[in-house]
């Protein structure tokens, strides 16, 4: 599915330093639990995004451990806070080894 | 596909026992996951906000959110789920506030648990009861 897997982020464009600002993140993945059974009662196998971290100018602003219980196209929102300009770098690891990025510049001013 | 007349009192009778079911049929897994988070540490109630909807109709997609000022870890635990784990946010540096929000799958109506752990070690915990009106494991 890595192909199909886009993410979405929304930052804002410009941020005041020291407050704290939204971030949602969207990315496209089934999220096919592990629990499910197909027509013939064969599980189907687990294939989630396993985490997603955000960081900012290499310095970490969360991390997230998901599990099979997360809905499918997974979504997240938070809050982060920064002092300068910089990037915002986003990661989501898949359980099939697939790595996908995203980033977004923030100016503070 | 048809029903029959039998066919659907069987299926009734199914899904009325199914419901009747306790989910504490299930205890053990969800109560080991929140020691493993703990670790050791007291857990008290309070600190710790989490919200969910009362009624969730659709079981595949429930926004959750989570809230404790101050943590380094928040935890999100299912207790009626086959894998009593959710998700767990972990905090860096740069986190605006100790908060997140996802969306979730829940099987059935069943107690949420949140668990933030300090930078102390302690735990800090909430519940919340979410009804479910179609499980979101697919069968």
């Amino acid at each position: 599915m890595a192909e199909d897997s886009k993410p979405r982020v929304r930052v804002p464009r410009s941020a005041t330093a020291g407050e704290a600002f939204e971030i949602k993140t969207l990315i496209s993945h089934k999220m096919e639990s592990g629990q499910r059974k197909d027509s013939d009662g064969n599980t189907i196998p687990r294939s989630i995004i396993n985490h997603f971290s955000c960081d900012f100018n290499g310095e970490n602003v969360i991390q997230v451990i998901l599990q099979g219980a997360i809905s499918t196209n997974p979504y997240f929102q938070f809050e982060a806070v920064i002092q300068e300009s910089g990037t915002f770098t986003f990661t989501w690891n898949d359980d099939n080894g697939s790595v996908y990025t995203d980033s977004k510049d923030i100016t503070v001013g | 596909m048809s029903f029959t007349r039998r066919d659907t009192l069987v299926m009734g009778a199914g899904a009325a026992a199914a419901t009747m079911l306790p989910m504490s049929s299930l205890a053990g897994a969800w109560e080991d996951a929140i020691a493993a988070f703990a670790d050791g540490g007291e857990i008290t109630d309070g600190g710790v906000e989490l919200t969910a909807p009362e009624i969730a109709e659709n079981g595949n997609t429930v926004p959750i959110s989570v809230s404790a000022p101050g943590a380094v870890a928040i935890t999100v635990l299912a207790s009626g789920n086959p894998n009593p784990e959710v998700v767990e946010f972990q905090f860096g540096p740069l986190a605006g506030a100790q908060s997140g929000s996802t969306r979730c799958r829940l099987a059935g109506t069943q107690d949420l648990y949140a668990l933030a752990k300090m930078p102390d070690g302690s735990v800090r915990q909430a519940i919340a009861t979410v009804k479910v009106t179609i499980g979101g494991c697919g069968g």
